[in-house]
């Protein structure tokens, strides 16, 4: 039986490469990657969200395809080939993108074309894609997307809660309860800038670390 | 896809005892990489492009229609576009461009700038305001809108703004519905001569003030940006707006037919 030679799709250690990444090997709380992005487009869901999902299409393939060439890939120009693959998947999306949902693409702006620099993607595709089959390596970029997008989104949540009274564009915290409209709340507009993102990763980063104690630095 | 192809040629060459890092093989695998790379690029580029352009011009109409209070979206703006608004175009000397189509003027907007060498596009709304795109510059980048004035051309009856990359919270406040508000029923014209709408620094800075607005807090660059954006790009249309009052008021066109006999 081909079976007992060949492993099977989603193994033990397959499934590791993709909820490793998710938890205790998280690129963004753990390995401390993509923090830029992660300031710059979470001040609502829908933003985050679509970034979360073109970064894990990026590293997904990026993966696949590192790893389909990575056999043939001469080792003196293997940097400049990564980022051959990685900048003309980026413009597929960013291309896609502003065909399909133009005013997602229009809020995101200059950082779909900076996933390219976003050091997830090349990290994985050094690290894990050249040296691993094609499958692995894909599941390890799904992982490794998901696992970005999973923060980003966590952040998202509360800057839109809390900087807007929305989530996803619909109105969460009443109107009524405004200050203008009689009320008592108003919005907190530190929210919504860059700093505030920084502030939420690191108490997302202090909880995760309090409920993983060995990932505590010495 | 390509890639699998390329991996095969990669994959033949080494088995026939290719050097990995030789130097022929080196470029043969750039030279075959980057022509499959283009080839995808390209083919991705020009079979998305008339849905993009479809969207900008979307973009543009819903713009337009925004400044006079009608609300769309991307599935209803052309039905919508179609039944509210005509245009036309006029020179610097104030006069309609006959030759320039209605098409023509909102496609001009694509490229405003150029468009604004040889003409000024106006568009008409069914119910008489006339609406003009302005484009000028803010702090970081490109700042644009257009400005709806009432069927006299005397009064601003709605503003929309849009900006390429102000500062979110500062600059690209222009955007906000409480600094476009200011201009409803600001007036362009004192006593028959143009003064655009001033942007003034300070809170309460324009109040009772029919020409002006309140700056944006923190955002001073861009609001001298919106100023002389509406000065510049109102400027163009006074000659034709000047030849609209002559012909709405008899007096001031007695004045001027006065005036071009003496020139005479």
């Amino acid at each position: 039986m081909s079976n007992t030679e060949k492993e099977p799709l989603f193994s033990a250690k397959n499934l590791k490469c993709l909820t490793g990444p998710l938890s205790h090997n998280n690129p963004v709380i753990v390995q401390v990657l993509g923090i830029c992005s992660a300031l710059a487009v979470t001040a609502g869901l829908k933003p985050a969200f679509v970034m979360a999902l073109s970064v894990t299409t990026v590293t997904a393939f990026s993966n696949l395809i590192m790893s389909l060439l990575r056999k043939g890939i001469p080792s003196r120009i293997r940097i400049i080939v990564q980022l051959v693959v990685i900048a003309s998947l980026v413009i597929l999306v960013d291309q896609v993108l502003k065909a399909y949902v133009y005013d997602v693409s229009k809020q995101l702006s200059v950082y779909v074309g900076l996933i390219i620099t976003n050091c997830i993607i090349m990290g994985r595709v050094e690290a894990f894609a050249l040296g691993n089959k094609p499958w692995p390596a894909f599941l390890d970029g799904i992982g490794n997307g998901i696992g970005y997008g999973m923060i980003l989104i966590i952040i998202a949540f509360f800057r839109e809660l809390l900087g807007a009274g929305t989530l996803w564009g619909y109105r969460i915290i009443p109107e009524s309860w405004y200050i203008q409209n009689g009320g008592f709340y108003s919005n907190n507009g530190l929210m919504l800038l860059p700093p505030m993102a920084l502030v939420i990763v690191g108490i997302i980063i202090w909880i995760h670390r309090s409920r993983n104690k060995d990932l505590i630095e010495k | 896809m390509g890639k699998k192809q390329l991996e095969n040629e990669v994959r033949s060459e080494k088995k026939s005892g290719f050097d990995k890092n030789s130097n022929t093989y080196i470029i043969t695998y750039s030279v075959i990489m980057v022509v499959i790379v283009a080839a995808v690029l390209a083919f991705a580029a020009l079979s998305l492009q008339p849905k993009q352009e479809a969207n900008t011009m979307n973009e543009k109409k819903m713009a337009i229609l925004a400044s006079i209070g009608i609300e769309s979206t991307a599935e209803n703006v052309d039905a919508q576009y179609a039944e509210n608004i005509t245009a036309y175009a006029v020179d610097a000397r104030g006069d309609v461009v006959e030759s320039i189509s209605a098409d023509e003027v909102l496609d001009g907007l694509k490229d405003l700038r150029a468009f604004r060498e040889k003409a000024f596009p106006v568009f008409v709304s069914k119910d008489g305001r006339n609406i003009v795109p302005v484009i000028g510059k803010g702090l970081w980048g490109d700042i644009w809108g257009y400005v709806a004035l009432d069927g006299r051309w005397e009064k601003v009856k709605g503003v929309v703004f849009d900006h390429k990359g102000e500062t979110p919270g500062l600059g690209a406040e222009i955007t906000s519905a409480k600094f476009r508000s200011q201009f409803e029923d600001k007036r362009i014209f004192d006593n028959g001569q143009f003064v655009s709408v001033a942007v003034l620094k300070g809170a309460g800075a324009s109040a009772g003030n029919d020409y002006a607005v309140d700056a944006v807090s923190g955002g001073t660059i861009t609001s001298r940006g919106v100023q002389a954006m509406l000065r510049d790009c109102l400027g163009s249309y006074v000659p034709y707006i000047e030849k609209q009052f002559a012909a709405q008021l008899p007096s001031v066109e007695n004045n001027q037919e006065l005036n071009e006999e003496s020139n005479e």
